[in-house]
C-alpha cells in the first residue's frame, strides 16, 4: 500500500517535470524567431546607419543618400492618424462602456467593431481611395492617408479602451455618485484617470500598426519618391514601410544595407513608442493601490 | 419629528434576489435608528433607497412612497443629485476614491462647483476633526487615501460624507471590516453626530445596535417584523422571531 502511494507520487512528479520542460521549450520557441529576426536586421542594417543616412535626402535613384523624407513622412502619418483616431476612439469607448444601453443595437455595434479589426488593410486602402482621395477630393495626401489609417486603427483603440474602462471597479462609480457627482463627473474625475494606462496601451498598439502599414497608404498618400519634405497636409509623402517596399522590389541593384537600414529605423521607431508607453504604464500601475 | 416616512414601500430587483415587501416605518430626526436582521433581509436595499442609489442597479419595480421632510423622493421632478448630497452614505468596506486624502474629503464639494481653496481647506479640517482623523493625517493630506489603515480609511469615508453637510447619514455595516478600537471610534463619533444629523445604520451585529441605537427595526426576508425603541426590542420584544434573533437562536 505504502509502496503504491510512493510510486504514484513519483509518477506524478515525473509528469509534472515533463510538463514544465515542454512548456519552457515552447515558450523559448516562440521568442527565438523574434530574437533571430532582430539580430539579423541589426546585423545587416547597422552598418548603414549614420547621421547622413537618417538626416539626408535619397540620392542616385535612392541607391545612396538617406531616408529622412520617409522618416518625417511616417512621423506625420502617425501624428495625423492619432489626431483623428484617438479622440474619436476614446469617445466611442466611453459611450459603449458607460452610456450605451445593453440592447441589440449596442451588441451589433460591438460586433461590427470586432469585425472591423479583422478586415485586411488593403481593403481600407481601397476604401480610403474611394472616399477621401476621390469623393472628398483630398487627393493623394497626408490627410487622406491619415484618415484611412485612422479608420483602420479605430477598432483597436475602441476595444482596448472599453476594456480598460470596464476594468475600473464599479464601487468607485457608486461612491462617486453617492457623493452627488454626476455621471460625467464620475467618468472624468475617477474612471478615466484610472483607465489611462490601459487606454495608452490600446492607442500605441493601434498607432504602431498604422506606422508600419503599407497597403492603406499605397493608394491614399504615399509617394514613390519626393525630392523634398511635404509642407502641407494636402501633400503626398514618403513613408518608411512604403519606401521599404519600393527599394526592395522596384529598384534593381539596391544595396542591401540600405534596405535593412530602413527596416532597422522602422523597428526602432515602433520600439521607441513601445518603450515610452511601457514606462508611462508602469509608473501609473505603481501608483495604483486597488 | 419624523425625518423619513416610509409608506407601503415595496421594491423588487430584476433578478428577484433581495426584495422589500410593504414596509411602513417612521424614522425620527436626530436619533440613531438601527436596521437589524439576518443578511439578505433587505436592510441594505432600504438604505440605498433613501438616496436612490438603487437607480444604478436593475430594479424591476418600486411601489409605495418614501418621504424625506415630507417630499416623496420618487417623484419625477426630484433632483437626485441634490438628494444624494442631503442623504450621505458610508459603505461596509472602506472605499476611498483613488485620490489623495484631501481630495477624498473635498470631492463632493468640488463636484458641487466649490472652487475656493479656503472653503475647501476649512471643510476638510472640520470634517476630519469630526471623524477623529485629523491628528492622524494632518501632516500627509496629499498622500494617497490608500496609504492609511483600514480603520482610518473608514473614518475618511465618514468625513467625506460629512463634508457635504448632509441631513441624513446612512451607514451600511460600516464597521464590519474594522478592529474593535476603530469600531469604538466610529461609534463614539456617531453618538456625537446625532445631535445634528439623522442617522440610519445597518449595524454589523446586534450588539452594536444595542450599544448605539435609539430605535431598532428588525427585518426578516424583506419584511419589517418589529420596530420600537432600543430598550423595548432588547428587553421586551413582542414578536417571537425578534426574540429568537436577538437571543441568537438564528442569524
Amino acid at each position: 500500500m505504502q509502496q503504491l502511494k510512493e510510486d504514484n507520487l513519483k509518477k506524478q512528479l515525473r509528469i509534472e517535470k515533463i510538463g514544465f520542460t515542454v512548456l519552457t521549450i515552447l515558450a523559448i520557441a516562440t521568442v527565438l524567431p523574434i530574437i533571430a529576426v532582430v539580430i539579423y536586421i541589426v546585423y545587416l542594417g547597422a552598418p548603414a546607419i549614420s547621421w547622413d543616412f537618417i538626416f539626408s535626402m535619397p540620392r542616385d535613384g535612392m541607391k545612396s543618400g538617406g531616408i529622412w523624407p520617409a522618416i518625417v513622412g511616417t512621423f506625420y502619418l502617425t501624428i495625423g492618424t492619432a489626431i483623428f483616431s484617438v479622440p474619436l476612439g476614446i469617445a466611442a469607448a466611453i459611450y459603449l462602456s458607460e452610456y450605451a444601453p445593453n440592447n441589440k443595437l449596442t451588441q451589433t455595434i460591438r460586433l461590427a467593431i470586432i469585425n472591423l479589426a479583422g478586415i485586411p488593410s488593403v481593403v481600407y486602402g481601397l476604401f480610403g481611395l474611394g472616399l477621401f482621395v476621390v469623393f472628398l477630393n483630398f487627393g493623394t495626401s497626408i490627410l487622406s492617408a491619415s484618415l484611412t489609417l485612422a479608420i483602420m486603427t479605430l477598432p483597436v483603440i475602441i476595444s482596448t479602451t472599453e476594456e480598460a474602462i470596464r476594468a475600473v471597479p464599479q464601487s468607485f462609480r457608486v461612491v462617486s455618485i453617492s457623493l452627488g457627482a454626476t455621471k460625467w463627473q464620475t467618468i472624468r474625475r475617477v474612471v478615466l484617470p484610472q483607465a489611462i494606462p490601459g487606454i495608452l496601451t490600446g492607442v500605441v498598439l493601434g498607432l504602431e500598426r498604422a506606422a508600419g502599414e503599407t497597403a492603406p497608404i499605397l493608394f491614399t498618400g504615399a509617394a514613390f519618391f519626393l525630392p523634398r519634405l511635404p509642407n502641407s497636409p494636402l501633400d503626398a509623402t514618403m513613408a518608411l514601410p512604403y519606401h521599404l517596399f519600393v527599394i526592395s522590389t522596384q529598384v534593381p541593384g539596391m544595396p542591401i544595407q540600405i534596405q535593412y537600414g530602413t527596416v532597422l529605423v522602422l523597428l526602432v521607431f515602433v520600439l521607441l513608442m513601445n518603450i515610452i508607453v511601457t514606462i508611462i504604464r508602469s509608473r501609473a500601475r505603481a501608483k495604483r493601490q486597488w | 419629528m419624523d425625518k423619513i416616512v416610509i409608506e407601503n414601500f415595496s421594491l423588487t430587483y430584476s433578478d428577484g434576489v433581495e426584495s422589500l415587501f410593504n414596509i411602513n416605518l417612521n424614522i425620527p430626526a436626530n436619533q440613531i435608528t438601527a436596521l437589524i436582521g439576518p443578511s439578505g433581509g433587505g436592510k441594505s436595499t432600504l438604505l440605498r433607497a433613501f438616496n436612490r442609489l438603487n437607480d444604478l442597479v436593475d430594479v424591476q419595480r418600486i411601489s409605495g412612497v418614501i418621504r424625506i421632510d415630507g417630499i416623496n423622493i420618487f417623484r419625477k421632478d426630484i433632483d437626485v443629485i441634490e438628494l444624494r448630497r442631503k442623504v450621505g452614505i458610508v459603505f461596509s468596506r472602506p472605499l476611498p476614491l483613488p485620490l489623495s486624502i484631501y481630495q477624498n474629503v473635498s470631492y463632493g464639494l468640488e463636484m458641487m462647483g466649490e472652487k475656493r481653496k479656503s472653503v475647501l481647506d476649512d471643510v476638510v479640517e472640520k470634517t476630519l476633526r469630526l471623524s477623529d482623523l485629523w491628528d492622524d493625517v494632518k501632516e500627509r493630506l496629499q498622500d494617497s487615501a490608500y496609504s492609511i489603515s483600514g480603520g482610518q480609511q473608514q473614518r475618511l469615508c465618514l468625513a467625506r460624507t460629512l463634508a457635504l453637510q448632509p441631513e441624513i447619514i446612512l451607514l451600511d455595516e460600516p464597521t464590519s471590516a474594522l478592529d474593535p478600537v476603530s469600531t469604538a471610534k466610529i461609534e463614539n463619533t456617531l453618538e456625537e453626530l446625532k445631535q445634528d444629523y439623522t442617522i440610519v445604520i445597518a449595524p454589523h451585529n446586534t450588539q452594536q445596535a444595542g450599544r448605539i441605537a435609539d430605535q431598532v427595526a428588525f427585518f426578516l426576508q424583506g419584511k419589517l417584523i418589529e420596530f420600537s425603541s432600543s430598550d423595548e426590542i432588547f428587553t421586551r420584544p413582542k414578536d417571537i422571531r425578534t426574540q429568537d434573533y436577538i437571543s441568537g437562536k438564528f442569524g
